[in-house]
């Protein structure tokens, strides 16, 4: 019996020739990383367990992105911990605010995880990684100091579902809608535990934006973990960033799976989330007229460039409807960059809509776009919970970047063929 | 401490961290100011009415959503004694052993569970009993790893308990 690409990982990581699901074992991690949320933690539990070093320092990224700049007082104390800590270690990874970027979108465009890796985060999002090949995953504060520690993390091996999208993508479909097809199919636990394989011809014509856009979202239906195997397109996009090898895998033809999920994407219209649960998901032309006061475009599931052209197509020669903000938050420096230069910035500009520096920031409610009570937002952002971007009788639907452009045009939840 | 009594507070399925502890109080990590915020967006007047040694009752994926390790926090901070629930997202999970919440799960108990009835768990054995309406029902039992951490008192003096005795 093969193997799966998630099994193959980590067999390698384990020292192991194979690994089966269900099994326990213990891996080495290539990469490992938090944030100012949930880093203060993980450093408060390294001190106290009288840690002196990081297993290694060039493996450990900090990223403040949650609260940043800093929303107030508490959290630039946060922040400054993080920045404390790197000093304190030598570490070569933490990125400041005028060099950082939300970090599932900075660590790969940084070249810092690469195919092949275990990468743990203490952040559910990590699992964006899995687009490149690599087996990445969400971990809790505690997990995160042990591996700060030691480089060493248990884990109970996944099985998998293995998605496989066959057809041609209609019209402004995307990344984003297939996942959200796919959350809305299985449920907010349909992979409980699981991994999510994407495979398909479908999968092989999607960019590497638009593959770390549904990795991303594994976490939304439960899973350990969302992967795609590498190919040519994985390979231009590391070849140039890389910082280490890279190592290639793919399940095997007579790997085994827990379930088969065949989905013709050619029957697939651009789908929305309503409130309150990602797996709320229907076509964006059975929503209905939803009137709305925001719309964000940004976040790790879809501030990449590629996110920001799309929303620039829509944009371009029109203007957000009156009553309605549009905040654009591209999600590293190098993105915003790329963007300025290419001129997103002055249609953006020109239809009146807000560009903010790289920062969660809205997306879970921080800062930069809070909700008042009975407001509505289109955000291409990874939640829909109650109270996710402010107050805990807002409401937020989930879409793709052309959706969201088309509803922040219209003042409403629309779709872009409505322009 | 094995034998835990107290009253039942029942939430529904999929009770994800932003209810647990909203973002918006995630500018800390002090445990006593994330419990006056436990469990807000699901019941607002939750942390009035819970008393020490009490158990959150939930549906199936309790605790999914984000990694943030304030959730399990804001639950024990709050006084919370175990959560019985039909099942766990994964992190949640890891998180509750890796901070020394105990948490149980069993879909019978969980939803035969009404807000206010009097719970008996024995957490040596899994057994849950519902004293206000005389069922007794068998938790799943903790896989022998996790049972290890909660014996070290969690993920770090298990992690430090190894380190310092040379082991892998």
């Amino acid at each position: 019996m093969g193997m799966t690409i998630s099994e193959k990982i980590l067999a390698a990581h384990a020292g192991r020739d194979r690994v089966v699901p269900g099994e326990l074992i213990e891996v080495d991690v290539d990469f490992a990383l938090a944030n100012d949320i949930t880093a203060p933690i993980s450093i408060d539990r390294f001190r106290r367990a009288g840690a002196k070093k990081v297993f290694d320092p060039e493996r450990l990224a900090l990223v403040p992105d949650h609260f940043v700049p800093n929303k107030d007082i508490d959290s630039a104390i946060q922040c400054k911990l993080l920045r404390d800590f790197a000093e304190e270690h030598n570490l070569p990874y933490y990125f400041e605010v005028g060099r950082m970027g939300i970090e599932h979108a900075l660590l790969p465009e940084q070249g810092l995880v690469v195919p092949g890796d275990v990468v743990v985060g203490a952040d559910s999002h990590t699992c964006t990684y899995g687009a490149l090949g690599a087996f990445a995953t969400g971990v809790g504060s505690t997990d995160l100091a042990a591996v700060m520690i030691t480089g060493r993390i248990w884990f109970r091996v996944p099985s998998t579902i293995k998605f496989v999208y066959e057809g041609e993508l209609r019209p402004w479909v995307t990344g984003k809608d297939l996942i959200l097809y796919t959350i809305g199919r299985i449920g907010v636990d349909g992979a409980r535990y699981r991994a999510m394989e994407f495979t398909g011809s479908a999968i092989a014509e999607l960019s590497m934006d638009q593959r770390l856009t549904m990795a991303n979202m594994a976490i939304e239906a439960g899973a350990k973990n969302g992967i795609i195997a590498p190919d040519v397109v994985t390979r231009v996009y590391v070849d140039d960033r890389a910082r280490r090898p890279a190592r290639y895998y793919e399940s095997d033809a007579d790997a085994s799976y827990d379930q088969v999920v065949p989905i013709d994407v050619s029957t697939i219209e651009p789908q929305v989330a309503v409130p309150h649960s990602p797996a709320n998901v229907r076509p964006v032309s059975e929503v209905g007229r939803i009137p709305i006061h925001q719309v964000v475009i940004g976040s790790c599931t879809n501030g990449r460039l590629e996110d920001l052209r799309l929303a620039a197509e829509v944009l371009r020669g029109r203007r957000v409807a009156a009553g309605v903000r549009c905040l654009i938050i591209p999600a590293t420096q190098a993105i915003y960059r790329q963007a300025m230069e290419e001129g997103l910035f002055t249609t953006f500009l020109e239809a009146e809509a807000a560009i903010s520096t790289p920062t969660c920031g809205p997306c879970l409610g921080g800062h930069m776009g809070i909700l008042a009570p009975g407001e509505r937002a289109v955000a291409t952002t990874n939640r829909n919970f109650v109270g996710r971007m402010g107050h805990p009788q807002s409401e937020v639907y989930l879409s793709s970047p052309a959706v969201a452009a088309a509803s922040a045009v219209l003042g409403r939840v629309a779709s872009p063929t409505e322009l | 401490m094995m034998i835990l009594r107290g009253r039942a507070w029942k939430f529904g399925a999929d009770v994800d961290t932003d209810l647990i502890i909203p973002a918006r109080y995630l500018n800390t990590s002090d445990p006593k100011e994330l419990a006056k915020h436990c469990m807000e967006d699901a019941d607002p007047a939750f942390v009035g009415k819970v008393s020490p040694g009490d158990f959150i009752v939930a549906g199936n994926n309790f605790g999914c959503g984000s990694s943030r390790e304030h959730a399990p926090i804001a639950i024990k901070a709050a006084g919370v004694s175990c959560v019985v629930a039909a099942g766990f997202a994964r992190i949640f999970y890891r998180n509750a052993f890796n901070l020394g919440l105990p948490i149980l799960e069993s879909a019978e108990a969980a939803e035969a569970a009404k807000t206010g009835d009097e719970l008996e768990v024995d957490l040596a054995t899994g057994q849950i009993t519902n004293l206000s309406q005389g069922r007794t029902y068998q938790a799943q039992p903790v896989p022998p790893f996790m049972q290890e951490l909660l014996a070290a008192g969690g993920l770090m003096p298990h992690v430090m308990k190894r380190l310092a005795g040379g082991g892998t």
